[in-house]
C-alpha cells in the first residue's frame, strides 16, 4: 500500500507527520536529514522576513497591493523544494514562497508589486510563469504544459498552486478532467488556507475535504498538514515521483491558515475572531520546524538571531535595489503586445510621446 | 491546382502543415474520429494519430487554456471551437491569458497558437450557432483576427496564421464552407496578416466587407451593374490588426464608403472603420459613410434569420444612398 491508497481521501483521514510540539508521530521518519532541514528552514524564516518586509512597504505607500504568503509557508517550501529545473511551475499570486524557492529573485518579485512589468519576467530556463490573478484559471496551463510534455516525451512535471476558492471554478474541474482523461504529469497543489477574502472553506464546496475532488476526476488526492513540512514534502514527493514516471497527475491539499490578510486591501477583523487566529498560531509551520531543529539541538536563539539579521541584511539591500529600477520607458507599454508592433500600436505610442 | 471548397482548402492546409511541422497538435470536440461537424479535420487522426489530433472532453475553455499551455512549452496547437457561440466561455482564457503572456512576461513566454471557429449565420442552423463575435475580439489586445473569404484565402491566410508568432484566431465564415470552389495553390502558399484584399477596383464607392459577406458584396455589384456604379470592394482579411492604410488609400480616391457586417450594429466595427476614415480622410469623403449590419439584437432563429443577414438588396441601397448624397 502505498501513501495515496494508506491515505485515500474518503478515509477521511488527513496526512501529518510533524506534531505541533516538533516531535514525529509514531513511526514516522523525517524525510529531510538535518542539514536540509535546517537550509529550509532557513529559507522559511527568509521568506517570513521578505512577506512582512513587503506587507511594511505597502503600509508605506512603497509598493502597491500585496497578498501576503504569511502561514503558508511549509505548503510552498515543501513543495517547491522537490521541483527540478525543466519543471514549470504556474502560481496564483500568494507564492513568494514558490518563487523565491524556485530561483526567481527577490528584486525581480518585488519589482512585479511595485507596479513594474519587469517582475514578471522570469530569468532564461526558470519555468516559473508570473502570477495569475483570476483566481482558478492556470491550471489549465499547466496541464496544457504538462500534456505538450507527455506528447513529446520529455519527463517533466508541472504543478500549479491556488487556494480553496478556485477550486469553485469552472476552469479548475475542466483542468482537473483534461489531466485525468489524458493522464497528464501534473501537480494540483491547493493551498486550503480557510478563506477567499471573506468566505470561509465551509461555504465554497460541501465537499468534506477538497482532496476528495480527485476521486471524481480518476485521480490520486490526498489531504495533508499544511504547516508540515514534512508531511508536505513527503506527499509532494510521491505526487512529483508518480508524474514524472508516467502515472498521471495529483490533487494535494494542503491544510494551512492565512495570518494575514488576504491582500493589503483587505481588513480581515471583518470576518474572523482573534480567538481564530489563537487557535492557528500553535499551528504556525516555522514554530514546529524550530521546535523539531531545537529538540535534535540544531536550533538556539543565536541561530534565530543569526538568520534574521543575515536575512534582514540582504532584504534591504533588495529593497534599495528594486526602488533605484526607473520607471518603464513608453515604449516598454508597447512593444510587447505582439511579436512586431502593428500600425496601430506604432501611432498610438508616436501619439502618447507627443503629449508627455 | 486543385479546385476546392473552403472545407476542404482548410484540411488540406493542416494536412500539408502538419506533415512540414511535428509540433503542430490539433486538438477540439470531436475532430478526430468524426473529423469535425462540418469535416474540416476528416482524415487527420487517421493520418497523424491520436496524439496530435486529439477528440478531447467537451469543455471549450478547457481545450482553449489547454493549447495555451502547449504553445508555452513549444508546440503549435490549433484548437477547434465547434460553433462561435461556444467561443464565449474561452473569453477570460483568450483577453486574461493568451492575449496578454507576452506582454506580461515582457517577451519571456509565448504562446503562438490558432483557434479555428466556424462562425456566422445563414445556415439555419440551432441557437447560438450563428454569432459574429469579431469586434469583441479586435477589442482585445495581444490577438490576431483573421477571416478568410474563399478556399484560396482560407489556405493563405491560415498557413501564415499557424506560422505566426502571436496568437490568432481564425474565423471561418461556416455559409461559404461549401458554397465556392475554386483553384487552390498547394504547398508553401502563405499571405500576410494584416494586409487586405483588392477584390474589385473602382473609382465611385469602397465597399469594405470580410468572411461571407465579401460574396453578398460582390452579388451586388452584380446587380448595380446597369446603373454605372464604379464599385471598389475591400476584403480586409485580418480584422486585426486592421489594414487601414488600404482602406484610406481607398476612401481618397473614392470619397464615399459602405461598411458591411453581419455582427450588430452598435460598436461593430463598421464604427472602427468609419472612426478611422474621419480621423485620416475626412476631406476626401464627398458623403456620409453607410454601415449594413446585423442589428443589435441576439442572431434569431432560423425562420427570421433573412431579416437579419444582410444581403445584396440592402447593400444596393446603400451604395445608391452614398451615391446620390
Amino acid at each position: 500500500m502505498g501513501l495515496f491508497d494508506d491515505y485515500h481521501p474518503l478515509k477521511g483521514k488527513m496526512f501529518q507527520m510533524l506534531k505541533p510540539d516538533g516531535t514525529l508521530y509514531s513511526e514516522m521518519e523525517a524525510p529531510l536529514n538535518d542539514q536540509e532541514t535546517l537550509q529550509l528552514y532557513q529559507r522559511m524564516v527568509f521568506i517570513r522576513l521578505a512577506d512582512q518586509k513587503a506587507l511594511m512597504l505597502q503600509r508605506q505607500g512603497r509598493m502597491g497591493t500585496y497578498a501576503p504568503v504569511w502561514g503558508q509557508e511549509a505548503c510552498q517550501v515543501g513543495s517547491a523544494y522537490l521541483l527540478q529545473k525543466g519543471d514549470w511551475v504556474f502560481p496564483a499570486f500568494r507564492e513568494l514562497a514558490v518563487s523565491l524557492m524556485m530561483g526567481i529573485p527577490l528584486k525581480t518579485i518585488y519589482l512585479y508589486w511595485m507596479g513594474n512589468e519587469e517582475g514578471s519576467r522570469a530569468p532564461e530556463g526558470m519555468n516559473v510563469m508570473p502570477v495569475s490573478i483570476p483566481v482558478g484559471t492556470h491550471p489549465l496551463h499547466a496541464v496544457g504544459v504538462a500534456w505538450a510534455a507527455k506528447i513529446r516525451g520529455d519527463k517533466i512535471v508541472t504543478i500549479a498552486y491556488f487556494g480553496d476558492g478556485a477550486t469553485s471554478k469552472g476552469d479548475f474541474h475542466e483542468a482537473m478532467n483534461l489531466a485525468g482523461v489524458f493522464k497528464t504529469p501534473s501537480i494540483f497543489f491547493c493551498q486550503n488556507n480557510q478563506f477567499a477574502i471573506s468566505v470561509p472553506r465551509k461555504i465554497q464546496t460541501a465537499s468534506e475535504t477538497i482532496a476528495q475532488k480527485a476521486m471524481a476526476y480518476g485521480m490520486d488526492g490526498i489531504q495533508v498538514d499544511g504547516n508540515d513540512l514534512f508531511a508536505v514534502h513527503t506527499a509532494t514527493k510521491e505526487a512529483v515521483d508518480k508524474a514524472r514516471s508516467g502515472g498521471g497527475a495529483t490533487l494535494i491539499e494542503g491544510v494551512t491558515y492565512r495570518f494575514g490578510p488576504h491582500t493589503t486591501a483587505d481588513d480581515p477583523t471583518k470576518y474572523r475572531t482573534d480567538e481564530e487566529i489563537e487557535r492557528w498560531k500553535p499551528l504556525d509551520p516555522l514554530v514546529r520546524l524550530r521546535l523539531y531543529l531545537k529538540g535534535k539541538g540544531l536550533w538556539s536563539d543565536e541561530v534565530e538571531k543569526q538568520m534574521t539579521e543575515e536575512a534582514q541584511k540582504e532584504i534591504d539591500q533588495v529593497v534599495k535595489e528594486a526602488e533605484a529600477v526607473p520607471v518603464p520607458e513608453v515604449e516598454d507599454i508597447f512593444k510587447y503586445v505582439y511579436a512586431e508592433m502593428t500600425p496601430q500600436l506604432k501611432e498610438q505610442m508616436e501619439y502618447l510621446k507627443s503629449t508627455l | 491546382m486543385p479546385r476546392l471548397n473552403m472545407v476542404e482548402a482548410i484540411n488540406l492546409t493542416l494536412r500539408e502543415e502538419m506533415e512540414r511541422d511535428d509540433r503542430i497538435v490539433v486538438l477540439g470536440e470531436d475532430v478526430g474520429r468524426e473529423g469535425g461537424v462540418f469535416r474540416v479535420t476528416d482524415g487527420l487522426q487517421a493520418k497523424f494519430g491520436d496524439q496530435r489530433v486529439v477528440d478531447t472532453p467537451l469543455a471549450e475553455t478547457g481545450i482553449v487554456g489547454t493549447a495555451m499551455g502547449m504553445a508555452l512549452y513549444g508546440l503549435r496547437p490549433i484548437a477547434e471551437i465547434q460553433f462561435d457561440g461556444f467561443l464565449y466561455p474561452c473569453l477570460d482564457q483568450i483577453t486574461n491569458h493568451i492575449g496578454r503572456i507576452r506582454n506580461r512576461s515582457r517577451g519571456r513566454f509565448t504562446c503562438p497558437l490558432v483557434i479555428r471557429v466556424p462562425y456566422g449565420g445563414g445556415i439555419h442552423a440551432p441557437e447560438h450557432h450563428s454569432e459574429s463575435p469579431e469586434a469583441i475580439l479586435a477589442h482585445t489586445p495581444g490577438i490576431k483576427v483573421v477571416i478568410p473569404s474563399t478556399p484560396s484565402e482560407a489556405k493563405g491566410l491560415l498557413l501564415s496564421s499557424i506560422r505566426d508568432p502571436d496568437p490568432v484566431i481564425f474565423l471561418e465564415p461556416k455559409r461559404i464552407y461549401r458554397a465556392i470552389r475554386e483553384e487552390v495553390e498547394e504547398g508553401d502558399y502563405t499571405i500576410p496578416l494584416g494586409k487586405a484584399r483588392l477584390v474589385q477596383e473602382g473609382r465611385d464607392v469602397t465597399v469594405i466587407a470580410w468572411g461571407a459577406m465579401v460574396r453578398e458584396v460582390l452579388n451586388a455589384a452584380g446587380e448595380l451593374k446597369g446603373d454605372k456604379v464604379d464599385m471598389e470592394i475591400i476584403d480586409l482579411r485580418t480584422i486585426s490588426p486592421m489594414d487601414v492604410d488600404a482602406i484610406i488609400a481607398s476612401v481618397r480616391k473614392t470619397g464615399r464608403a459602405v461598411v458591411v457586417h453581419e455582427a450588430p450594429k452598435t460598436c461593430g466595427l463598421g464604427a472602427e472603420i468609419i472612426a478611422v476614415i474621419n480621423e485620416k480622410a475626412f476631406l476626401s469623403l464627398q458623403a456620409p459613410i453607410e454601415r449594413v449590419t446585423g442589428f443589435d439584437i441576439p442572431m434569431p432563429l432560423l425562420k427570421s434569420e433573412h431579416y437579419y443577414l444582410p444581403n445584396p438588396k440592402r447593400i444596393v441601397m446603400a451604395v445608391k444612398k452614398v451615391m446620390s448624397f
